[in-house]
């Protein structure tokens, strides 16, 4: 129950912090360093709110404590933008398309499709559908949100195509 | 007249002050990290019954999250190497450690238990399969587990390791009731042991939930065995989830009658139905007692016709 001290690489960045082993990883990436993109939502690992990428895969950040993830890669949301903060291309398809609405689910939902997109390259919407059945959505009623995923998938697929000619 | 009440959940268990942020969260506890089965086995020994493994965290996080389980100590045994799947002789050995999403991208396991496979690819969503363990899953011992459904049908074996060494557990001997299973206090599981998918043995799996990674209402799993010159079933076995306090074994009594047989599927939808007539399944927020006892009969009948056409039988239809 002493407090010690833990090095997280979050979004490439290594951070220090003191941690009880009963902080979660979501208690310390939100309330301690700050990161609103990671989000309280059920506390059960149901709901994906919370998610974040454990060394590039999806997992709960509310059912971690932080004191098992030291020296492991930490990805949130916020870990895709690209220079100057410049959104991720599956954000502007979310933008796009309206895969978005209340947010509070899409930080989980993208990450999770973006890990799927590293794994699959070209999935069908079947597997996009079992893949993000873990990421409650309360507004898109989700079509949306594959269309969005469906739409950069395309879009990566063409720049792809168009880099090899 | 004066009523007198019982002492309050927090008389019996007081509560620490809730946080300022309001949210509900797991008591403190000692943390110990391991790297083998016999420092588990030592610190679990040292700690007593205070103390609880955490393997992939998947069922025991969202437990103490919730407070339905205070351990005082968490002994987190994945910095154990857990090792790959592999064949000894006529079976599959799977590291206890192994976790869901492993399973699912092992080849040694879809050609050594494609049951397994189908059942893992059920289980929760893919943070949950990314975590968990098969055997965090046994050792939690839940109702409805996916797992507990195959170990059952399969007639496999858990290796479990404590302070007098090794033993073996067999799937039926190792569910005892509600979360409770027959590994001892001080002892931990270290693998998995399933007989191999071969030719002229057929399996099937059909759970229905109600959402995708909910937890099942019913699940079966059925692993059925042709002669080998026939047609005719020389043994057959289910696994049930979801009716009962942990998963069972369908009616051995039902399910026997069909060896010998080439089955009709009127066959199979009397013993489907006797295997559901056995179970006494209970009402609870997800469904009714007697639903899920119908549903026992319908998902049974589909899985052991699935399971004889996958073992190259046929099922006739007069």
């Amino acid at each position: 129950m002493t407090p010690q001290q833990v090095t997280l690489r979050v979004n490439g960045v290594l951070r220090d912090v003191l941690v009880a082993p009963s902080d979660t990883l979501l208690d310390v990436l939100h309330d301690r360093l700050g990161l609103k993109d990671v989000r309280y939502g059920c506390g059960e690992g149901v709901c994906g709110t919370c998610t974040v990428l454990l060394d590039g895969d999806p997992v709960s950040s509310c059912l971690m404590y932080a004191v098992q993830v030291e020296e492991r890669e930490i990805v949130t949301l916020l870990g895709l933008l690209g220079e100057d903060e410049a959104l991720h291309p599956l954000q502007e398809a979310f933008l796009r398309l309206g895969g978005s609405q209340c947010g509070f689910c899409t930080p989980g939902v993208i990450l999770t499709a973006y890990s799927l997109a590293e794994r699959t390259p070209r999935p069908s919407r079947d597997q996009i559908r079992y893949e993000l059945g873990g990421s409650l959505c309360r507004c898109t009623g989700y079509t949306k949100i594959f269309d969005a995923i469906e739409s950069y998938l395309e879009d990566r697929a063409c720049i792809e195509e168009q880099a090899l000619n | 007249m004066t009523v007198t009440f019982g002492p309050t959940v927090d008389e019996l268990a007081p509560r620490p002050p809730a946080p300022e942020n309001g949210r509900r969260r797991d008591a403190a506890f000692e943390y110990v990290r391991v790297g083998s089965y016999d420092e588990a086995v030592e610190a679990l020994e040292h700690y007593g019954a205070r103390a609880k493994v955490l393997a992939g965290g998947q069922s025991l996080v969202p437990m103490m999250n919730l407070r339905l389980v205070r351990p005082g100590v968490l002994i987190d045994i994945n910095g154990i190497d857990a090792g790959q799947p592999y064949f000894e002789l006529d079976r599959l050995v799977l590291p206890a450690m192994t976790r869901y999403c492993e399973v699912l991208a092992s080849p040694t396991v879809s050609a050594g238990s494609p049951l397994l496979a189908a059942a893992v690819s059920r289980v929760g969503n893919v943070r949950v399969r990314n975590r968990g363990t098969l055997g965090g899953s046994l050792a939690q011992g839940e109702a409805t587990a996916e797992l507990g459904a195959v170990m059952l049908a399969l007639g496999s074996e858990i290796i479990v390791y404590g302070p007098r060494g090794y033993r073996t557990i067999a799937a039926e001997d190792f569910f005892l009731g509600y979360l409770t299973t027959s590994l001892q206090p001080e002892e931990v599981i270290t693998g998995l042991c399933l007989p191999l998918a071969r030719p002229r043995r057929g399996w099937s799996f059909h759970e229905m939930s109600r959402r995708s990674g909910s937890s099942a209402i019913v699940g079966v799993a059925a692993n059925v065995e042709l002669a080998p010159d026939g047609g005719e079933i020389s043994s057959a076995r289910l696994g049930l989830i979801g009716v009962a306090d942990r998963p069972v074994v369908g009616s051995f009594e039902a399910v026997s009658s069909l060896e010998g047989e080439v089955p009709t599927l009127a066959q199979l939808d009397a013993v489907a139905f006797a295997v559901a007539a056995a179970t006494c399944p209970v009402d609870d927020v997800q469904a009714s007692g007697s639903y899920r006892r119908r549903m026992v009969r319908v998902l049974a009948r589909r899985a052991l016709n699935e399971a004889v056409l996958r073992a190259g039988g046929r099922v006739g239809t007069a």
